[in-house]
């Protein structure tokens, strides 16, 4: 079981008000990833679930009950940071032991609990080395070994592949979701990376200064944010945002529209405009357009092998059903 | 050549280093030397004591008889090990809360602690006399034991302080989460982590508190008299005993001149810790 609930939870820091009061559900057997810039409170939100720091205002329930007042040691949650903070000093059977250790498990049952972890993670030929003697996603793999031995309510995982290299993070993140699967124990996973976000996430808790901004599935986040920053914030290259006579035309102050939701053509289309600078992924190519009368460029994702170059003038025409449109508090508009 | 370090120079720097050396090492050297002699030829001049006299062990033998070394020796041994652990026991936990959960004012006490420091030790002497006098505990290794961890302690504090500092807060944290109270999380987490520092700790406190010869002097008599003491009582009013004086020192340095050459890499690697990463 891992069902989390937030009640009306507010944190101070000082006279700093981190997360305004705040509500939040997250379903047992949920992956549940928290976005947001840096210091939106992503990680303070975690660490008020986690424990490790007391919420001014407001009940954090585990399961139905209140633990608000629970230390972490109490709350049956695992945490993997974003430092792995391995003990150093200890082996990483040690390392992996070492919840177990305080829990008084019996040393038999201890042993094979290691056994199987270190197969799930592949470090059985590891397990008497230190930590400083592993690669980074070695060091990762032991902090998750430690996390699952623990058979924990819930995983809190803090940031924890920003310190891989990019190869390594992807690795990574399929290992995170494939232990998701298997294990159907619920997982809340902080991220400043929306690709990662929207890669392995049940569903998406976006937040802005402490508020939550919107919470859904990736795809509904993608397809209907409900304001300009969830909008602006999800989505790889980011949605076009057009203020002016251009959103005007929609009856909208700004109108959004992603990349992929504009057609190019030679010939003829609403908007004219000359390439810029073109990105090529190989199987898509992102052209910045730069389009009269709009002060940004515009970016367009044509197919891999679209024959443009620089300064070539174009036409561009945005799909009007994928259009969003958003009025002055840059909420959505129906 | 990164700098454009010459030979000429690079020998220059020895030799001046080395002159410096001679010269922090040479009253230590001269105590020795002195101590091999006998009273009358220890007043000689210099060059005539080096090159012009004998060498003789009596002034050792001599000494031993007349006062007891090894009960100086156990006394010296059991004040500075029992002041800097029972130092230990307080300064961990101070440390540890100044280090791990900082309050508003933590700098401050900080720089009080040190501040005590500064205070010279006279200034407070007779008052501490006088509770000790009324506490019974004068002339007492006990009492020592108190006096001088508490006059050593604001530095155990502050060497930990750092050392502790030294530690990521997450992996105090990654402890809490795994189930660890806060006596398991210091025992098995903290401390192993921190064991170079607080041996270096350790280490400095034993030969400050050996060397210690202020209170140790004032509050003792003859029962629980040090190895400062014992040395003291060869500067009589009677007039000055070279050569004895030199055995005392020489015999009351050199344990914990063993010890300190013994453990110097600990004691540089400890007190340069976190100095470079």
């Amino acid at each position: 079981m891992g069902h989390i609930q937030l009640k009306g939870v507010k944190k101070n820091f000082g006279d700093v008000t981190v997360i305004p009061t705040l509500d939040l559900e997250i379903e047992d057997g949920k992956f549940v990833v928290f976005v947001g810039p840096s210091g939106c409170g992503k990680s303070t939100l975690l660490r008020l679930i986690a424990g490790l720091e007391d919420v001014t205002e407001g009940v954090v329930e585990i399961d139905g009950q209140d633990a608000t007042g629970l230390p972490p040691a109490k709350r049956r949650l695992a945490m993997v940071f974003q430092s792995y903070a391995l003990y150093p000093h200890m082996s990483v059977r040690k390392n992996i032991a070492f919840p177990m250790k305080m829990a008084r498990i019996p040393q038999e049952e201890q042993e094979q609990r290691i056994t199987e972890a270190a197969r799930v993670l592949n470090l059985t030929d590891y397990l008497d080395r230190r930590p400083g003697q592993l690669s980074g996603g070695q060091r990762q793999r032991v902090a998750i070994g430690r996390a699952i031995v623990r058979e924990p309510a819930a995983f809190l995982f803090d940031e924890p592949l920003s310190n891989l290299d990019a190869a390594l993070r992807v690795g990574m993140r399929l290992e995170i979701s494939e232990l998701h699967k298997r294990l159907a124990t619920t997982m809340i996973y902080v991220t400043h990376d929306q690709v990662e976000a929207m890669t392995m996430a049940d569903k998406i808790v976006v937040l802005n200064a402490g508020v939550i901004e919107q919470v859904g599935s990736p795809l509904e986040l993608y397809r209907e944010p409900r304001n300009l920053f969830v909008a602006g914030f999800i989505g790889s290259p980011r949605m076009n945002l057009l203020e002016g006579s251009v959103a005007e035309k929609y009856d909208a102050h700004i109108v959004g529209i992603r990349p992929e939701h504009i057609e190019v053509s030679a010939a003829s289309g609403d908007w004219t405009g000359t390439v810029g600078v073109s990105e090529h992924l190989g199987s898509d190519t992102f052209f910045r357009v730069n389009v009269e009368g709009f002060a940004e460029p515009v970016t367009v994702r044509a197919d891999g092998d679209v024959d443009l170059h620089y300064g070539d003038t174009i036409h561009l025409t945005p799909d009007p059903h994928q259009l969003h449109r958003f009025d002055r508090d840059s909420a959505r508009l129906a | 050549m990164a700098r454009g370090v010459t030979i000429s120079r690079k020998s220059v720097n020895t030799i001046a280093a080395g002159v410096l050396g001679l010269l922090m090492f040479f009253p230590v050297l001269w105590i020795v030397i002195l101590s091999f002699k006998t009273e009358g030829d220890a007043i000689k001049a210099p060059l005539e004591i080096l090159f012009g006299t004998g060498w003789t062990t009596e002034s050792y033998g001599t000494v031993q008889a007349r006062s007891d070394y090894f009960k100086h020796f156990s006394n010296s041994l059991i004040i500075s090990l029992g002041s800097t652990f029972l130092g230990l026991l307080i300064a961990v936990p101070a440390a540890w809360s100044m280090a791990f959960v900082p309050a508003k004012r933590t700098k401050d006490v900080l720089m009080w602690m040190l501040s005590t420091k500064m205070l010279p030790p006279v200034g407070v002497l007779v008052p501490i006399y006088l509770i000790f006098r009324d506490l019974g505990i004068l002339d007492t290794r006990s009492g020592l034991v108190i006096v001088l961890m508490l006059i050593n302690l604001p530095i155990i504090i502050w060497m930990l302080y750092t050392y502790f500092r030294e530690i990521p807060g997450e992996i105090l944290e990654a402890a809490r989460m795994d189930g660890a109270t806060l006596r398991e999380e210091v025992v098995h987490v903290l401390i192993p982590m921190a064991i170079p520092g607080m041996a270096s700790t350790v280490l400095l406190n034993i030969i400050l508190a050996w060397n210690e010869a202020f209170w140790t002097l004032n509050l003792t008599a003859a029962k629980a008299a040090p190895l400062t003491a014992f040395i003291a009582s060869y500067s009589s009013p009677e007039g000055l005993f070279y050569a004895k004086l030199s055995a005392a020192s020489v015999m009351a340095i050199a344990p914990i001149l063993m010890m300190g050459w013994f453990s110097q890499k600990q004691l540089v690697r400890g007190l340069t810790f976190g100095a470079v990463k």
